[in-house]
């Protein structure tokens, strides 16, 4: 396995759903080549930090502002007969 | 309309749910059980999915358009579609997978409107190659955004997959941000599941190329 090979399995190697009988293939590459080990441990990290961190704000008062926005909008069909809200 | 009593079938890739419940071949989704109600006009169970996925409808909605104010409008049109929809909810998805279908496309005409003079799409920009090779393959710090205060690493984090073309960028949103598996990806995006995982593929290595640039270890320093 060539490193080009090893990149267009590494989406279904993170995922695990590599086919059973490449794995030992990419475990071969990945102990053999220090570049593709560190784009793995790289591109590891990157979804990591990606989930880790909040890129974006969502404040409280932001969420409870769109939320009674969304229900007035909602109301003012004439769909939403129960006002049971909390 | 009566919602016909559907089960979710469990997914052995991905059996927890995203409302974080366990879903099993009997158990009904919460989410039907709320959206029933919500037809029947309990104001209540419709807030109730409001609360639910406001913040992640939120969060796609500013990655595509990267724009505050156009998540905030589109969060309110994207929730008040759905309502309007209800009716065509069948459940043969998720209801958050159905959600954030309706946030990509209202996202996606955002942007249309806001480039007027460009065409924005879920393939805008993917028949390239452009940065998807790895080119940089110096090591990352152990935990590099610890050199980082959480304001700079969230803004680093914004301009890096603000880089991104659409197209890649919402994949890697809905797939690795909202961790939302493959097939609900490629369900939310009409796309194939060999197309989700290429762009997902090649986002992922764009991203990890620009991020290098921050995290990589210091070698005249260390």
């Amino acid at each position: 396995m060539n490193c080009t090979e090893f990149l267009s399995k590494l989406t279904d190697y993170f995922d695990g759903q590599i086919d059973p009988s490449l794995l030992a293939e990419v475990k071969a590459h990945l102990g053999a080549c220090h570049h593709c080990e560190v784009v793995v441990d790289t591109t590891r990290k990157t979804i990591d930090v990606y989930r880790g961190a909040a890129a974006y704000e969502f404040p409280q008062e932001l969420a409870d502002r769109l939320r009674a926005a969304v229900m007035e909008r909602c109301r003012a069909t004439g769909k939403l007969p129960d006002i049971k809200t909390k | 309309m009566a919602l016909q009593t559907t089960t979710v079938a469990k997914d052995p890739q991905h059996p927890i749910d995203l409302a974080g419940g366990a879903v099993t071949q009997t158990e009904v989704s919460p989410d039907l059980m709320l959206v029933e109600r919500a037809r029947a006009g309990d104001s209540a169970a419709f807030e109730q999915l409001v609360l639910q996925y406001e913040r992640q409808i939120f969060r796609t909605a500013l990655h595509i358009t990267q724009n505050r104010e156009d998540a905030e409008d589109i969060t309110q049109d994207v929730f008040f579609k759905a309502f309007q929809k209800l009716n065509q909810f069948q459940g043969n998805s998720k209801f958050s997978t159905w959600l954030v279908r309706i946030a990509v496309n209202e996202s996606l005409m955002r942007l249309r409107k806001r480039r007027s003079s460009k065409t924005v799409s879920i393939d805008q920009d993917v028949e390239t190659d452009g940065g998807s090779i790895p080119r940089d393959f110096a090591e990352w710090r152990p935990n590099p955004e610890q050199n980082y205060s959480q304001a700079q690493l969230a803004e680093i984090l914004r301009r890096t997959i603000a880089g991104l073309p659409p197209g890649f960028r919402t994949v890697f949103t809905l797939r690795d941000i909202e961790n939302l598996s493959t097939e609900e990806t490629a369900a939310a995006l009409g796309l194939s599941v060999p197309a989700v995982k290429s762009r997902l593929l090649r986002a992922r290595l764009q991203l990890r190329e620009r991020l290098s640039r921050y995290f990589r270890r210091n070698e005249a320093s260390e």
